[in-house]
């Protein structure tokens, strides 16, 4: 990337910590890797997003920072036909474009930028969508090919989408980052320069900050957007991402001054950063779930009364002081308690060996029997430890005589055979994209996917897949909350997981940042967020 | 010396030749594949799966694959990153200069201290000194590298705040740089601090990647001059009343040097090793990090070539090094 020779204002200052970058109100950020790319909708790691989306672009609607809220974006507002399948949205007629050395926007934000965005990933005779590998999996895996049936431009600030069916979860997508708006304008006059692969990766964003700089593996920096003025603005004049893979190394440089704001830290140095006076050691319940799904379409595990004999013999709150390090809340429903619709009523399956042990006979294995338990080789915010968390079952097994052995596979190759269903018994979890409950319910649990693997289980329960698919479809927001509610309960009746538990997100920041919030898919969003003097 | 050198440059042809079959080979032994650790969790139909690897050409059978693979090397196409969509030679250039100045410091390090630490442990035979020094190198042989990282990083970054934890300069520095080494960017942007503020970062991973080496250097030259000086014309040499200074400097250090050098061409193999891990640690943006990124996400094409780039530097540097002897030591030219 050619890069503008430009020194930050910052004096002469020699300094190693960021006494001199406060004053220029720079906040650095040590990020856990280099993005894939800076074309959101092109990958699907959260590592890009927060590099892409969350920083450069803005979408139709968005989610208000630190909560699951949709609130206005790009639209000021929308229209959703009766019958849910018509979504016209109204667009802001102030919205600037970011510029850069290839190229000055002439215009700001118009429908056809959003027919262009949507045209590349949707339809694949558009002269873009081969573009950087076309490989957009999240925009796929939403379902969105099938739901969209055309986009209508109404006029330069109206644009219409058609849908094929009724769809109550689509608002919640628009706001996904795979539907970061992108400029029509820039695409063609990079397509005219001859350097169209150049849209993926200077990227030309409406968002708080624009990209000036990457340095491979080193560096991203961004400058405040001045022209920004309709949304939460970015409160710091520069924001510098530092990629630091190492969980370790990010705290020494938190420790030593060299950045402001670390994700993911090592859960062995959490109580260290707990009594460290340069670190606020932020937490909040994540939005995700950890469990452990029985493989139904196999024998023993086809026999609900074995799955339920099974979670009872599970002692989650060992699992939770011994996993989460008491970072984590029992889970009862597959949804967290902070996504709506969560059913409180629902009594999750106590620990009760005696119990287990006299149910599994009645279901005719009075001696147990044999099987295995997956467990994943990553660490994720869900499932801190999957190999000692079955460790931890195994034994719990045992003691009502079922005998399980812990098999595990390199990452991809676990998903590739779990998502055939060659397990029986696998641990695993799911941080939610969009905070709608069809998102963990549908997504998870329903027969569509038991076919294209994302059930794990492999349950296709057909009172449960008429109530989440009823309530896909359903606009009304009350109605929506009695369905899933009535699933929930079917759910754990039926008990296809044992739901472990609901991880706690540690965020480690320095004192001096303010309003620093997280974000409960897991992004890490700067706009908003201040430096004290 | 010309029909040496034209024997040693037919050797490295069946080299490379082993290198590329063998990468190729394998990175496709390792279980997993990109598109699977691409959608993580959420999962992909196997239709969405089957059609992304054709796209790929990884539904091709090995053999074809690989024969388009040495198609393209041979015309100096090592394909695109699966990731990043870029050209792999790209990348590896952009990124190479990071590593190569690392590695370079790291040997500057290990040899000055190593040489001098060596020469005077053997002429200094038994002495506290000698045995400091073994004592000291084998620790520094045996030390994990990782560990050793965390180890400087805590006491001289954290504790003592006198070096910072990682990266290559302190991120208020921004300047173009055209040569990618940033010792001389720093010093071509002309910005005050930039220099001291490179060097400052080059400290503790230098030190890191440089111990091995170090350890490795000492040990040889002191077994190597120990030799050297119970030969006959050394003695003869002293007999002559020449200063001791010259004795080992110039008569028994020059022959001590031959296994030495050997040792060091074969280091810069151990050095670029090092530098995986020693880059993922201080966050140094070369091709160790790169290439660990690869197997992460198991692309191909960056790792195949990566590596394939990698082997070229540590052949030409053994290349190097034999001819090297020669100059060193005419013997070895002519009984060749």
């Amino acid at each position: 990337m050619a890069r503008i020779v430009t020194a930050l204002a910052l004096g002469t200052a020699l300094t190693t910590g960021l006494g001199g970058l406060a004053q220029a109100q720079t906040l650095v950020y040590c990020s856990e890797g280099s993005p894939e790319g800076f074309n959101p909708a092109l990958y699907t790691s959260g590592t890009t997003f927060d590099a892409s989306s969350r920083a450069i672009f803005n979408r139709l609607v968005q989610f208000e920072r630190g909560t699951t809220t949709i609130i206005p974006g790009l639209a000021e507002r929308w229209e959703v036909s009766d019958d849910g399948l018509t979504y016209t949205f109204y667009l802001r007629d102030d919205v600037q474009w970011h510029s850069n050395d290839d190229f000055t926007p002439t215009r700001g934000l118009t429908a056809d930028d959003v027919i262009h965005t949507f045209e590349r990933q949707l339809n694949e005779d558009n002269p873009y969508h081969e573009l950087s590998g076309g490989t957009y999996e999240y925009f796929i895996s939403m379902g969105m090919p099938d739901l969209i049936e055309s986009i209508e431009r109404i006029d330069d600030y109206t644009v219409r989408f058609n849908l094929t069916r009724p769809e109550a979860p689509f608002m919640a997508n628009m706001g996904m980052d795979f539907a970061s708006i992108m400029s029509l304008e820039h695409a063609e006059a990079m397509t005219e320069a001859g350097t169209p692969e150049l849209i993926d990766r200077r990227p030309v964003g409406t968002g708080p900050f624009q990209l000036v700089d990457y340095q491979q593996d080193a560096i991203i920096r961004y400058r405040a957007f001045d022209a920004y003025d309709w949304g939460e603005p970015a409160l710091v004049e520069n924001l510098i991402f530092s990629i630091t893979p190492d969980p370790g190394v990010r705290y020494a440089k938190l420790q030593a001054g060299e950045c402001h704001v670390m994700p993911y830290p090592n859960p062995a140095d959490l109580q260290e950063m707990e009594e460290d006076p340069d670190v606020n050691l932020l937490q909040q319940e994540g939005l995700n779930v950890g469990y452990l799904a029985f493989n139904t379409e196999r024998e023993p595990f086809d026999n609900v009364q074995v799955r339920r004999a099974l979670a009872m013999a599970v002692n989650k709150d060992a699992i939770i002081e011994a996993i989460y390090q008491g970072a984590g809340v029992a889970a009862t429903n597959p949804i967290p308690p902070t996504i709506w619709s969560y059913n409180e009523d629902v009594e999750d399956i106590p620990y009760d060996p005696e119990g287990a042990r006299e149910l599994l006979a009645e279901a005719g294995y009075p001696d147990g029997f044999s099987t295995d338990i997956w467990a994943m080789p990553v660490q994720r915010p869900y499932n801190p430890n999957a190999r000692r968390m079955a460790e931890i079952i195994q034994a719990d097994w045992a003691e009502i005589g079922v005998e399980a052995e812990i098999v595990t596979y390199e990452w991809g190759e676990y998903l590739a055979r779990s998502n055939r269903g060659e397990h029986e018994t696998l641990l695993l979890g799911w941080t939610g994209d969009n905070g709608d409950p069809d998102n963990f319910l549908y997504v998870l649990l329903s027969c569509d996917a038991a076919q294209n693997g994302t059930n794990r289980a492999r349950w296709c329960n057909e009172e449960f897949d008429a109530l989440v698919t009823e309530a896909k479809q359903t606009a009304d927001r009350e109605e929506r909350i009695r369905l899933y509610e009535e699933a929930q309960v079917v759910f754990k009746d039926q008990a296809p997981w044992v739901t472990i538990a609901h991880s706690v997100v540690f965020e480690p920041v320095r004192p001096e940042v303010t309003d620093y919030r997280i974000d409960p898919f897991g992004g890490h969003i700067f706009y908003g967020v201040g430096l004290e003097q | 010396m010309l029909r040496f050198l034209v024997t040693r440059v037919s050797l490295v042809i069946p080299t490379f030749i082993g290198v590329t079959l063998l990468t190729f080979a394998l990175i496709r032994l390792i279980p997993g594949d990109p598109i699977e650790l691409l959608v993580g969790e959420r999962g992909i139909d196997p239709e969405r799966h089957a059609e992304l690897r054709a796209e790929m050409g990884l539904d091709q059978p090995l053999l074809h694959q690989y024969g388009i693979y040495i198609w393209d090397v041979l015309q100096g196409d090592l394909g695109r990153s699966v990731v990043t969509r870029q050209p792999v030679l790209h990348e590896f250039f952009e990124l190479f200069p990071a590593t190569l100045e690392l590695s370079l410091c790291a040997m500057i390090f290990a040899l000055s201290i190593g040489l001098t630490a060596g020469v005077i442990a053997a002429v200094r035979r038994n002495s506290v000194f000698d045995h400091t020094v073994m004592g000291v190198s084998l620790t520094g042989y045996s030390m994990p590298i990782f560990w050793w990282a965390i180890l400087l990083i805590l006491l001289f970054s954290v504790n003592l705040g006198w070096t910072p934890v990682s990266g290559r300069i302190d991120v208020i520095y921004w300047f173009d740089q055209p040569t990618g080494f940033m010792l001389i960017d720093s010093l071509l942007s002309g910005q005050e601090g930039a220099f001291t503020s490179a060097v400052r970062h080059l400290i503790l991973p230098a030190i890191v990647l440089g111990t091995i080496p170090l350890a490795v250097i000492a040990r040889m030259t002191r077994s190597s001059m120990l030799e050297v000086l119970g030969e006959d014309y050394i003695r003869t040499a002293r007999a002559k009343g020449l200063r001791p200074q010259r004795v080992v400097g110039l008569h028994a250090l020059r022959n001590a040097l031959i296994p030495v050098v050997t040792v060091i061409g074969l280091q810069v193999g151990v050095l670029l090793t090092g530098a995986i891990l020693t880059e993922t640690i201080f966050a140094w943006p070369g091709v160790g990090k790169w290439l660990i990124e690869a197997i992460h996400r198991r692309d191909y094409p960056t790792l195949q070539g990566g590596i394939l780039l990698i082997a070229t530097a540590v052949i030409l540097v053994n290349l190097t090094v034999d001819l090297l002897y020669g100059i060193i030591n005419p013997r070895i030219r002519h009984a060749r």
